[in-house]
Parts: C-alpha cells; sequence; structure tokens
C-alpha cells in the first residue's frame, strides 16, 4: 500500500497558503495601481498582473507544475487559439476604412423596400 | 470456426432497453449511424425539392418564403445533423477503440451522454420547422437574423445543444487516443484514419465553444437586443461573421479531415501496399487542422472587413491548397504498382480523388479575392462547396460505410449493387453540380427561387442530374437493408487486408477482442505479410 | 492485482484512469476558455473603438464589491485545493469541512454579485434595449452594460454550475466514497471550480479597474 499508495504528487500545505498569499498581495497591488493615471500602461498593468495571478492558479492550485506535460502544452493551446482568435479580428476591426472607404448605400436606391422605408420613417416623423 | 460471429455488440446484452443506457462505443456509434442517415435521408429530400423547383425559371410549386425556408433546412440538417457527426461520431465512435486495440472509449458515460445532447439537439432543432422554420441560411447572418420573424431562437438554440454533443466525441476521442491505444502500438503505427480522427478531435474541442457563445449571443441579440452584432446600436454584424467563421471554416475540416483518414485506409489496403509517405500524411492533418483556423476571413471577402485583413486571410488561404496536395499526391504514389482491386470502397475512394480534387481546386480559385468578389454568392460557390463536403466527405463516409459494414454488421452487400450504386452516385453528382459551376461563373445568384431564362438549360441538366444522384442512393439503401439480413457472412477478414479490426470476428464481439490483441506488424506491412480472405 | 471497485473495465489500471479523466476535464476547460474567449474578443473590439464610454461607464461599478469578491472567489480557490489536498491525505472530516467552506465563500460571492447587479437594474443601467440610465458620457454606454451583464452572467451561471457540483462532491466525500487512492472526481471538480476563478481574475480588472 504505502508504495503503490500515492502515484499522484502531493503539494505541500505551506506551498498552498505561500500561493494565497501572492494572489492576495497581487490583488492589492492591482487594485491600487488602478487609482494611478499612467495612460495605456494601466491596462497593461492590469493584464499582467492578472496573468501572473492566473499563472498562479494554474501552476499551483490545478497542480500544472506537477502533472504530466501533455495537459499543460493543451492549456497553453487554448491560449493560443484565443489569441489567434482576438488578434485576426483585432486586425479586422482596426483597419477598417484604411484604403477604401466603406460607403454604405442601396445598389438601388428606386427599390421598393427603400420606399417602404422612408414611408414609415416619415409616418413617426408626424 | 463460423463465419459470422453468434454473439456479438448487437444481440449481447439482449433486448431494446439495453441499448438505451448502453455504455458500449459500437452500440452508441450505430444508434448515431441510424440517425445520421435518417438526417440525410430529409436533407437529401428537401435538396431534391430545391431542384425541381429549379427545374424551371419561374415559381412553380414553392414561393419564394418556402424556399428560403427550404434551402435553410437543407443546409442546417445537412452541416449540424448529418455530416459534422456523420464520421466520427458514427464510423469513427465504432471503429476508433477496435482499431487501437482498446476496450472501449476512454470516457463511455461522456459517450452516451453527448448521443443524447445530439437527440435533444436535433430535436429542438426540428421543432423550429413547427413553428415555421428558418430562412436565414444556415449561417444566421445578422443583422438580418436578429431581426426576422422565423424561428431562429429555436434552430441556433439546436445547433448550439449539438456543439456540446460535438465537443464531447472530440475530447473522449482525444483522451482515447492518448491513453487507451494497446501496449506497444506508438503514434506512428496507428493507422491513418486515427491520425485523421486525432486532428478532426482538436478541431472539434478548440472551435465549437466559439459557435456556441456566438449562437448564445444571437439569441440574446434577439431577445434582449443586447446590441453587439447591432450596427445601430455602435455594435458590429460583420463581427458575427467573424465569430461565425473562426468555427464554422475550421469545422469544414472536421467534416474532410476523417473523410481523408478514411480514404488513407481504403487506398492504402485495397493496393495492397504499404502506404507512400505515412508521415506525411499523419503531419498534414494536422498541418491542415492548424491552418483551418487562420483562413475564416476567406469567407467574408464581400462583408466590409479591412482590406488587410482579407489579404492575409488569402494568403495563408494558399497555403491550405499544401498539405491537402501532400495527401493527394501520397495516395496516388500508393496506387503507383499497387495491386489494385476495385471494390465498392475502393470505387468510392477513387471518386474522392476525382471530386475533391475539383472541390480543392476550385477552392483555390475562391481564395483569391479579386476572383471571390466575382464569384461570392454565387451557384460557383454552391458547386465548390459540394464538391469538397458531399464529393469530398460523402465520398468518404460511403466508402467508410462499405468498408466497415461487413465489420459491423458481419455480412456482406451485394457487390454488383453496390457497384452500379456508386457509378449512379458518381454521374448524378458530377451531372448535378459542374453545371452550377457554369452557372455560377456566368452571374446566376444562390438562394433565390427564380432565375433567368437564360440560366434554364444548365438548370435542367443540373436537376435531371439529382434525379440519377437520388436513384444511387435509393438503391443503395436497398442492399444495404437488406444485407443485414441476407447478405452472405463476411468473417473476420472480408478484404483480406491488414488492420486491428480484421482481426477480431464480425460482427465484433461485445468487448471487442475475445483475447487481448497482439500486435505483430504495422498497419499496412504488406511487404511482410499478406492477410487471408475469409469470404 | 486486485481489482478495486472503482476502476472501470476498459482502463488497466487506476493511474491510467485517472490520467484519463485528468486530460478529459482539461479538454473540456479548453473549451470553457474558447467559449469564454468570444466574449473577450467582442469585449477587447468594443473597448479599442469607445475607450472614452468604457472608462466613464466603468466609474458605475463598485471597486469595493468587486475587490471583495475577488477575495472571496481567491479563497474560494484555496479551500478547494486544500480540500484535495486533504482527501490526499485520506482526511474525510477535513475534506468535507473544506469543500462546505468553498460553498459558503460561493454563495457569499452570489450575494455580493446579486447586491451589484439590483442596484445596476434599479438605476437602468441595463444590457442593450433595455439601457435607460443617462449618467454616462461617450457613444453607446448599454455596450458597456451588455458587456458587462454578459460576461459576469455567463460567469455566474458557471459558480452556480460549480457550487452544484461541489455539493454533490461533498455529499459522496461525506458517504466516503473518496480515499487517497481515489478522488479523481473532486479533483475534476476542482480543477472546473478554479477555471472560474481564472475567468474572474481577469475580469475583475477589465470591468472594475479600467485607468
Amino acid at each position: 500500500m504505502s508504495t503503490h499508495s500515492s502515484p499522484y504528487h502531493i503539494i505541500p500545505f505551506k506551498t498552498y497558503i505561500t500561493v494565497f498569499t501572492a494572489l492576495l498581495v497581487l490583488t492589492v497591488v492591482t487594485v491600487a495601481v488602478s487609482f494611478v493615471d499612467l495612460g495605456s500602461y494601466n491596462l497593461v498593468i492590469a493584464m499582467l498582473v492578472a496573468s501572473i495571478k492566473a499563472s498562479l492558479v494554474a501552476m499551483f492550485f490545478m497542480h500544472l507544475y506537477y502533472d504530466n506535460k501533455l495537459n499543460l502544452i493543451i492549456f497553453l493551446t487554448s491560449l493560443l487559439f484565443l489569441a489567434i482568435f482576438i488578434i485576426f479580428i483585432m486586425f479586422d476591426t482596426m483597419t477598417r476604412d484604411n484604403i477604401y472607404k466603406i460607403k454604405a448605400g442601396p445598389i438601388n436606391p428606386s427599390a421598393k423596400i427603400y420606399d417602404n422605408q422612408k414611408s414609415s420613417e416619415g409616418g413617426t416623423g408626424h | 470456426m463460423s463465419n459470422f460471429a453468434e454473439r456479438n455488440f448487437l444481440n449481447t446484452p439482449a433486448g431494446w432497453k439495453s441499448w438505451l443506457v448502453t455504455l458500449d462505443h459500437k452500440r452508441i456509434g450505430l444508434m448515431y449511424l441510424y440517425a445520421i442517415m435518417t438526417f440525410l435521408a430529409v436533407g437529401g429530400l428537401i435538396a431534391l425539392a430545391i431542384r425541381l423547383e429549379l427545374l424551371n425559371p419561374g415559381s412553380d410549386f414553392v414561393t419564394a418564403d418556402i424556399y428560403n425556408r427550404l434551402f435553410t433546412l437543407h443546409g442546417a440538417i445537412m452541416i449540424f445533423l448529418f455530416i459534422i457527426p456523420s464520421i466520427p461520431a458514427a464510423l469513427g465512435n465504432i471503429m476508433l477503440p477496435v482499431m487501437i486495440g482498446a476496450k472501449d472509449v476512454a470516457l463511455p458515460r461522456l459517450n452516451l451522454l453527448s448521443w443524447y445532447i445530439f437527440c435533444i439537439g436535433a430535436f429542438i432543432a426540428l421543432y423550429s420547422i413547427l413553428k415555421g422554420g428558418v430562412d436565414t441560411g444556415w449561417t444566421f447572418y445578422t443583422p438580418y437574423s436578429s431581426s426576422t420573424e422565423t424561428a431562429v431562437i429555436a434552430m441556433t438554440f439546436g445547433a448550439f445543444i449539438l456543439g456540446f454533443s460535438s465537443i464531447f466525441t472530440g475530447i473522449n476521442f482525444i483522451v482515447t487516443i492518448h491513453k487507451l491505444r494497446m501496449p506497444g502500438l506508438t503514434w506512428f503505427k496507428l493507422p491513418l484514419f486515427v491520425w485523421g480522427l486525432y486532428a478532426t478531435a482538436i478541431i472539434q474541442v478548440l472551435a465549437t465553444p466559439v459557435v456556441a457563445i456566438t449562437l448564445a449571443l444571437l439569441i440574446m441579440e434577439r431577445l434582449w437586443g443586447v446590441g453587439i452584432f447591432d450596427p445601430a446600436m455602435g455594435g458590429d454584424p460583420v463581427l458575427f461573421q467573424h465569430f461565425f467563421w473562426f468555427y464554422s471554416h475550421p469545422v469544414v475540416y472536421v467534416m474532410i479531415l476523417p473523410g481523408m483518414g478514411i480514404i488513407s485506409e481504403v487506398i492504402a489496403h485495397f493496393s495492397k501496399k504499404r502506404i507512400f509517405g505515412y508521415r506525411a500524411i499523419a503531419f498534414s492533418s494536422l498541418g491542415i487542422a492548424f491552418l483551418g483556423f487562420l483562413v475564416w476571413g476567406h469567407h467574408m471577402f464581400t462583408s466590409g472587413q479591412s482590406e488587410y485583413a482579407a489579404m492575409i486571410f488569402s494568403m495563408i488561404t494558399f497555403f491550405v491548397a499544401i498539405p491537402s496536395g501532400i495527401k493527394i499526391f501520397n495516395w496516388l504514389a500508393t496506387l503507383y504498382n499497387g495491386k489494385i482491386t476495385l471494390e465498392t470502397p475502393m470505387l468510392y475512394a477513387l471518386i474522392f480523388l476525382f471530386t475533391f480534387g475539383i472541390g480543392g481546386l476550385t477552392g483555390i480559385f475562391l481564395g483569391a479575392i479579386a476572383v471571390d468578389i466575382h464569384l461570392h454568392d454565387t451557384y460557383f460557390i454552391v458547386a465548390h462547396f459540394h464538391y469538397t463536403m458531399m464529393g469530398g466527405t460523402v465520398m468518404a463516409f460511403l466508402g467508410g460505410l462499405h468498408y466497415w459494414w461487413p465489420k459491423i454488421f458481419g455480412r456482406m452487400y451485394n457487390e454488383t449493387h453496390g457497384k452500379i450504386s456508386a457509378f449512379l452516385i458518381f454521374v448524378g453528382f458530377n451531372m448535378t453540380f459542374i453545371p452550377q459551376f457554369f452557372l455560377g461563373s456566368q452571374g446566376m445568384p444562390r438562394r433565390y427561387y427564380m432565375y433567368a431564362d437564360r440560366f434554364h438549360t444548365l438548370n435542367i441538366v443540373s436537376t435531371v442530374g439529382s434525379w440519377i444522384l437520388a436513384a444511387g442512393f435509393f438503391l443503395m439503401l436497398y442492399y444495404l437493408v437488406r444485407s443485414i439480413k441476407h447478405g452472405k457472412p463476411a468473417g473476420a477478414n472480408p478484404w483480406g487486408i491488414h488492420g486491428l479490426e480484421w482481426t477480431t470476428p464480425s460482427p465484433v464481439p461485445p468487448e471487442n477482442f475475445l483475447e487481448e490483441p497482439k500486435l505483430e506488424h504495422g498497419p499496412y506491412d504488406y511487404d511482410k505479410f499478406m492477410p487471408e480472405k475469409t469470404v | 492485482m486486485s481489482h478495486p471497485a472503482h476502476l472501470q473495465h476498459h482502463f488497466s489500471d487506476s493511474q491510467q484512469q485517472h490520467e484519463s479523466s485528468k486530460l478529459g476535464m482539461w479538454l473540456f476547460l479548453v473549451t470553457e476558455v474558447l467559449m469564454f474567449g468570444g466574449l473577450f474578443c467582442a469585449y477587447a473590439i468594443l473597448r479599442a473603438w469607445y475607450p472614452e464610454m468604457f472608462f466613464h461607464a466603468h466609474k458605475v461599478l463598485d471597486v469595493m464589491m468587486g475587490s471583495v469578491n475577488t477575495v472571496v472567489l481567491i479563497t474560494s480557490s484555496l479551500t478547494m485545493a486544500l480540500s484535495i489536498h486533504a482527501i490526499q491525505n485520506n482526511n474525510q472530516k477535513a475534506g468535507v469541512k473544506y469543500l462546505t467552506v468553498t460553498l459558503i465563500l460561493a454563495s457569499v460571492f452570489l450575494i455580493i454579485k446579486y447586491f451589484e447587479y439590483s442596484h445596476k437594474i434599479h438605476l437602468g443601467q441595463l444590457p442593450g434595449k433595455f439601457y435607460t440610465f443617462t449618467g454616462i458620457e461617450g457613444n453607446n454606454p448599454h455596450l458597456f452594460f451588455s458587456m458587462y451583464f454578459l460576461m459576469t452572467g455567463l460567469h455566474g451561471i458557471h459558480v452556480v454550475g460549480g457550487m452544484a457540483v461541489i455539493y454533490w462532491m461533498m455529499r459522496r466525500m461525506k458517504r466516503g466514497e473518496f480515499s487517497s487512492e481515489y478522488y479523481t472526481p473532486v479533483e475534476i471538480v476542482g480543477l472546473f471550480w478554479h477555471l472560474v476563478d481564472l475567468i474572474w481574475i481577469f475580469l475583475f480588472p477589465l470591468f472594475y479597474l479600467i485607468g
């Protein structure tokens, strides 16, 4: 029994408490920093602190530091694809109109549906 | 030894109630198979109705509103209820554990849960028909989908739930392939179908949650007007398209990758030859899965997305041709000098090479922005994705179905009927969709129930083709159903080929293998040892 | 070798079963990350489009309540981890105790969230077309509240779901179903709970601490 009882790694109690303390300190830090105006660095610092906190939780509370490395790879993969998702879409939404101005307008202004819209707008105007 | 295993997963344990609570991957897979075949039939009949309406340029027997609902239903049923679960959840579920020498998938209860979630999702999606159907197209683009009066919420909520079924299958396969391979079965000794399923599962896990939140947001938009996709409220309708295609582009590889896995199996085994470029095929599956996540914007070239984004998406789209080409060339090289036998599964594999070749190459045209602007929303697109989805996935699925049919039911179907049916499907399919390339490049827009008179001739050809296609499917239905009772017993290895699944009796026993399977050689070692045919 | 009761027939040993379940859970967490990812993405775009509005709108949120909730959730994460630590050492009693504390902390989180929500509902600081508040400068302030309610709402649903499974684990642990030999379900529920915490760690600065 004793030779086979712990195929699973047991993290010392003290480690949990240390990590918890670090999380509390970082929470205080991030709240404090938010009251200082650092321009765009506020967001950077807030995200940096949040990432450190998240890593602590993942590494120690979720045991990734001690676990099969496959689990870590899988978790990091999710972040990679999340990054792809957000970066590509931001790349679109931040660079629209840079080459050609988007001009919204009916292809056929005398089409029937636009007539209907005009008349209904006119109705509410009165 | 009898050629038909009397004690098998179909009759042990007995009673229909034992099916409802079964944890056996083969039974769950088979229930999936019945369900998706039903949905294939429903979606197919709707397609026939659509083609019938398009036989003549004017309005024949459906109104514009009904027509919009028909093509939406056809798309939604075929995509969400047939093609996504077709190969992984049905054939993959049945064969994967057997192919890696395992007793079951790693998480059998999750597997059963995924089946019930699939049923619930399917019911909710079909309930939308009772509520009058949906007329948005299967892509549910905002702002139309957030303002139309039709039953968008029921349909999208159904798709939302179906997504979880797909996710659970994906999770199950990844864990199974990582943890349950039999001793000695290393990654590079896996059959290529398993690699295909692995790449598929990765996409299912990474992409499906995004469509879940997308559809949830669409429902929120309709219920509470949250405004994220509404330009009038400062939101962005194009954002919906981004979200939707972040899932739906990778998901076309969920559809095609396991199909490519089947083709790798069938081509190697029916050429009785070691597959050419094993590692290249395996890694190209992962390559396609990864690149598939970087190209979704090519569905949106005309949506008003930034030109820079469009250029990058277009460029990466061309890269997808590389791993796809690697596969095609390796298959051709495998055929070269092989001892090819033209049984029905192999016929479908060869059809796949032809039709998927056309589908893939026309995809390159469409990846070029300038060409796409012209062809967007025309029948060229319709033809292109039917060549990849039907000419690719469905042909591979049919090949896989015929390939593993004797293993699943223990009996052979009528080979002559099989060949005739494959021929009819090949001719009917090409006759239906080749004209649509011409129609599209001449400017016939998709999703209209009427068209200009000058498109009439080609539409007649297309509709007649759809009838030939249907004849092929009806013949298949006949001989497959007949074979379950009256077919010749197949024996363990009816094709005389390698692979762990062919070493166990047919139909497969409940515990998959009567004794611990032994791994004596690789999956394609025809140069070392030639197995014997049992039929 | 004896065959433990918890071992399912298709696994060769407990370790294989434990590793498989955990791998499955991590894959599920991946789907959670990407599901929330959709909302984070929408948030990023809207905030990039309307930075001033986000700055002005965030002032109506109570930093104090948010901070307290952060601490509450982090503490509940700790007690969750400690309950696994206890069961690893075969101490069922302590395990149940820690799970109970986790549940209490989760309830505290929800109660504070309830006060925040009802205050906003009262003032008409609501998502999309229900938005009736007028005191915020900038374009489209309703979008801030759309994002706020969607993200914290989805997170809140996860808190409720997490509480349900934690309660279930507590019952099973009380019945003595777990030991240092077999505690996989508790660990898996723990992973889920930590993820709920992880997401809050990002939601907190994104909504309450816009500089």
